[in-house]
């Protein structure tokens, strides 16, 4: 006997609680707290993989994480510990959470916490620390664990105050303003930042009131940090992801991921099963003095944008977006999100795109879309140096994911559901 | 001599526009070969066959366009390849007037065109399978151009359509008309009142345009590819397209055109046949005759056509061996070698059947194969003449060659051909087939032989090649043109023994009236789906979409290309379709 459930009906519920998905961002919490994380043990973006395996910039990270967590001093230490085999690593992403680029979470790194009460699902991800020397990147010198401390011990606070006095921020309705304003939001958030700026400039000067620290917030907030909201948007996303994870018969892809090693996806039908291939050099446009010798391979959990069909999958919203992931044309970003719009199972009419005639953002990645055109999901990224000791972004583009793990998937779909005898 | 062979990586172009692109580069000074291919195994070790080769042909895949040229010299070798983009361009320039570019799937043309009835899919054989029972499975009608799918394939797609009431038309269907819409290559003709069903794409144009010639029309014109009448796939569409036509209330008499089907498979079709409650006329190419009641059986589509159109105005018909007897004595008196061997080249497969089955009982055994001793007919639209060229009835060249060289060898004095015409079919295929007989004929005679040319066109004079024109062009080349297959074919059988004048000239035919003895219409049922004016979405060859686009049929053209995988991942494809029931794995 059959078991009532067809593909089409899965996949027309994943893409109904994708569309229905209302993510709030409504706390902040230690990694410790809020994913009950224990000790020595840190999440990476990507799919799993092991110390000896990591890029240089995601060690350069682990570095970061395990001196700002004091479990050694110095970096040479540092590495000591983390080839010991005394630290466990898993992904983010099997504790519904988010590390963008090469990032990583440990213990008592702060995080934005994302409730979605329509589909009951909560996100947890990594908080931005602005531009110049940072984790996400290898950064692992004294400026970059200096700005991790500044985020546990005075941004972290002042949001927590915010969010108890103002209460959740409805981040579907945010970006969906955000696209209007031209955000992809994936390498464009400079509308949406500057939305959140605002939100929170007022309860911040109610609840800050030391006055330099509040002038160094609101700095940090306005000043050269146009991609800050990406946290925010990555955690509203995989809120919404998580809604579809387990529906039986579904060939939507419920997570996309990179650790600068691999690529990787899991699929709403086949559990927590991961399928990965080789990432990808991103195709894009360096700063002077970079080129694509110097990238790190494809990295971070980022793509859980174009998971919830924004980034790649929006470029028809953001002209803004085309030079700076170096797009051929605006029309061409026209036709990469029609042509997304093949591999997926509907759109979401949150995120209507004018110059789509307001049609919504491609949503709902069909493994067996994918397969049948080639066509794989188009990701705007930003390119990482592949060195640790540069540890910075050194451009941005568009990235190509591997064909195989979607035809792995899906011939384990096969396998999960077999013919009937 | 020298051989230049260029790649263009993840570049997919169909068939139709490769082979017009490879028509294109021989028409270049100094080419002598050229072949634009997709690197599938099968066509590189071709190219190898060709000595079309090189090292870069080696490293291509199927997902990669290899163009290859042989040139006299290397400068107008690379000038060839140096020319391809621009030729490519052209091509598809001329559909550029469409604002965005086409969708890549069918779900994707269907958010495009919402109420599309039909899909037509004329993609390589190993990926049609998935797209028509993706397109059945959506509740549209299929015309299946595409060949070589597996016949246990074939049985999956018709039960599927059958439980839908859809119709499948092929695998391996040419044309077809609904509505007044031609698909595939069709002739333009007028509609009327004749519904036909045919296993063949020149078979039904052949009928069709006969029908025209009779001021008659089609209603339907149905499809269903040449093995839907063997004892495997069981009629099943057949059977269908007879339901479908009893119930449409523009068809008053219906015509079956096949080959003979398999006995097992005959009562089913002549009870079919019965139940329409309509007159019926079966043409069933080389089947024996079965006079009596029930349907009416003739031996040529030409009488098919003809018993049809005199069905339907209730006048009484016979079969005749030529319209015009006069003309056919006048022609024969005027040849006067004694005539030893014939030699048919067909574009048109069905063509080339029907003159086998009525020559042989004439002269004797009748051959398939150009190097066959005796007479021989020709279908030059078997694999083995099309594999890497276009099919014969757009690219004249390959016949008018062999036409050529019969003028200069062998032993044939009797040529018989076709020439049909039709949307999607070359733009004057007299052209150079008039200038092959000319060469051929003054090549014969500086050997002190005469050749005979006998011909037909299978066409209309509102066809863009205009049947007239054509018949012109021929008979200017000395052809005797005949108003149909069998006349030509029967006066090729006069030309090669005198003594069946008797049997076909006497004017004392088998006297065969028929009285229009039609049952009593019965009233349409309701049960069945009408068929009606379809609105396309067309996956393969984009020509096909062109020429829907021409008789403003709504049509969608999908940039389809082949999905990167293999066969087991494309059955996968197939199997794991939207509203299939799933089974879910028992839990170790």
């Amino acid at each position: 006997m059959g078991m009532g459930v067809t593909i089409a009906g899965a996949n027309r519920e994943a893409l109904q609680r994708l569309c229905r998905a209302r993510p709030q961002w409504t706390a902040m919490r230690t990694a410790r707290e809020a994913l009950v994380l224990g000790e020595r043990t840190v999440l990476h973006a990507g799919p799993p993989i092991a110390w000896a395996r990591m890029c240089p910039p995601m060690r350069g990270a682990v570095l970061c994480a395990i001196q700002y967590e004091g479990w050694a001093t110095g970096a040479d230490d540092a590495e000591r510990l983390a080839a010991s085999g005394e630290v466990v690593f898993a992904p983010c992403h099997s504790r519904g959470a988010l590390a963008p680029m090469a990032g990583v979470i440990s213990p008592s790194l702060p995080l934005l916490v994302v409730e979605d009460r329509v589909n009951s699902t909560t996100a947890y991800s990594f908080m931005g620390t602005g531009p110049g020397p940072q984790l996400r990147f290898g950064a692992h010198g004294p400026e970059a664990l200096q700005r991790l401390a500044w985020n546990r011990d005075v941004l972290a606070p002042a949001l927590s105050r915010v969010l108890e006095r103002e209460g959740p921020l409805d981040l579907a309705a945010h970006m969906a303003q955000a696209l209007a304003m031209g955000d992809e939001m994936h390498m464009r958030n400079a509308a949406s930042t500057a939305l959140l700026a605002k939100w929170l400039a007022g309860p911040l000067a109610a609840v800050v009131t030391d006055a330099s620290q509040l002038e160094r917030i609101l700095r940090f907030l306005t000043r050269e940090n146009d991609q800050f909201f990406l946290t925010w948007a990555m955690c509203a996303a995989k809120a919404a992801a998580r809604a579809i994870e387990g529906i039986p018969g579904c060939t939507v892809v419920s997570t996309m991921a990179r650790n600068g090693v691999e690529f990787g996806l899991r699929v709403a039908g086949l559990g927590d099963r991961w399928f990965t291939g080789p990432a990808s050099i991103v195709d894009g446009s360096y700063f002077p003095s970079f080129s694509a010798a110097d990238a790190n391979p494809d990295t971070g959990d980022s793509a859980i944008m174009e998971t919830w069909g924004l980034g790649g999958m929006a470029m028809a919203a953001s002209p803004a977006v085309v030079r700076i992931v170096g797009a051929k044309s605006v029309a061409a970003a026209l036709e990469t999100s029609r042509r997304m719009g093949e591999i997926c199972v509907g759109a979401n009419p949150t995120f209507a795109i004018g110059a789509l005639e307001w049609e919504g953002t491609p949503t709902g990645i069909d493994i067996r879309r994918v397969v049948e055109t080639g066509v794989v999901p188009s990701i705007n990224t930003a390119i990482a140096h592949r060195d640790m000791k540069v540890a910075r972004i050194i451009g941005a583009g568009i990235a190509t994911p591997p064909l195989a793990p979607f035809v792995d998937a899906l011939l384990a779909f096969g396998e999960a559901y077999p013919e009937a005898a | 001599m020298v051989v230049r062979a260029a790649l263009r990586r993840s570049t997919y172009h169909d068939s139709m526009a490769l082979m017009r692109l490879a028509e294109s580069l021989r028409a270049l000074p100094g080419v002598r070969e050229a072949a634009a291919l997709m690197g599938t195994p099968a066509n590189r070790e071709m190219l190898a066959g060709a000595e079309l080769s090189t090292p870069e042909v080696a490293g291509a895949g199927p997902g990669d366009l290899v163009l290859a040229v042989r040139a006299e010299s290397p400068a107008q070798a690379e000038a060839a390849l140096a020319s391809v983009d621009e030729l490519l361009q052209t091509r598809s320039a001329a559909r550029s007037g469409e604002r965005q570019a086409s969708p890549r799937t069918l779900d994707g043309a269907r958010r495009r065109l919402p109420d599309a009835s039909l899909v037509s899919i004329s993609v390589p054989g190993a990926y049609a399978t998935l797209l028509a029972s993706r397109a059945l499975r959506r509740g549209l009608h299929v015309f299946l151009f595409s060949d070589n799918i597996p016949l246990a394939d074939e049985i999956m797609l018709k039960r599927l359509a059958r439980q839908r009431r859809l119709l499948c038309m092929g695998p391996d269907c040419g044309t077809a008309y609904l509505a007044g819409a031609g698909l595939g290559f069709a002739s333009v003709v007028p509609a009327g009142r004749i519904g036909c069903v045919a296993a063949s794409g020149t078979g039904l144009q052949a009928v069709a345009a006969h029908l025209s010639a009779l001021s008659e029309g089609l209603s339907h014109g149905i499809g269903v590819g040449g093995r839907d009448l063997s004892a495997e796939v069981g009629g099943v569409m057949t059977t269908l397209a007879l339901e479908m036509l009893a119930a449409d209330p523009a068809t008053e008499v219906i015509v079956v055109v096949s080959k003979p089907p398999a006995g097992a498979v005959l009562p089913a079709l002549e009870t079919a046949a019965r139940a329409t409650g309509k007159p019926v006329v079966l043409c069933c190419l080389g089947a024996p005759q079965r006079p009596g009641e029930g349907p009416l059986w003739v031996g040529t589509l030409e009488d098919a056509a003809a018993a049809a159109a005199a069905l339907a105005s209730g006048r009484p018909w016979r079969p005749r061996e030529f319209t015009d007897p006069e003309f056919t004595r006048r022609h024969l008196a005027a040849d006067g070698a004694p005539r030893r061997r014939l030699l048919g080249l067909y574009t048109g497969g069905t063509l080339a059947h029907e003159a086998r089955v009525l020559l042989e009982p004439l002269v004797g055994a009748v051959g398939a194969l150009l190097n066959h001793a005796g007479h021989r007919i020709v279908d030059l639209g078997e694999d083995e003449f099309t594999l890497g060229r276009l099919h014969p009835m757009l690219d004249p060249a390959g016949r008018a060659a062999l036409v050529r060289e019969a003028g200069q060898a062998g032993d044939a004095d009797v040529l018989l051909l076709d020439l049909v015409l039709g949307r999607a079919a070359h733009a004057d295929p007299a052209g150079p087939l008039v200038a092959a007989i000319d060469d051929a004929r003054r090549a014969a005679k500086g050997r002190g032989r005469t050749l005979a040319v006998i011909a037909s066109v299978v066409g209309t004079v509102g066809d863009p090649q205009n049947s007239a024109a054509q018949r012109a062009a021929l008979e200017a080349a000395g052809a005797v043109v005949f108003p149909s297959n069998a006349q030509a074919a029967r006066f090729a059988a006069l030309l090669l023994d005198r003594r069946l004048e008797g049997k076909l000239l006497s004017g004392a035919a088998p006297e065969r009236p028929v009285a229009p003895s039609a049952p009593s219409p019965r009233p349409a049922s309701g049960a069945a789906t009408p068929i009606q004016a379809p609105r396309v979405i067309n996956v393969g060859l984009e020509v096909f979409a062109d020429e829907l686009q021409a008789q403003a049929v709504p049509v969608v053209h999908v940039d389809w290309r082949p999905p990167p995988v293999d066969a087991q991942v494309v059955a996968l494809l197939a199997r794991l379709d939207d509203d299939v029931e799933l089974e879910p794995a028992a839990r170790p």
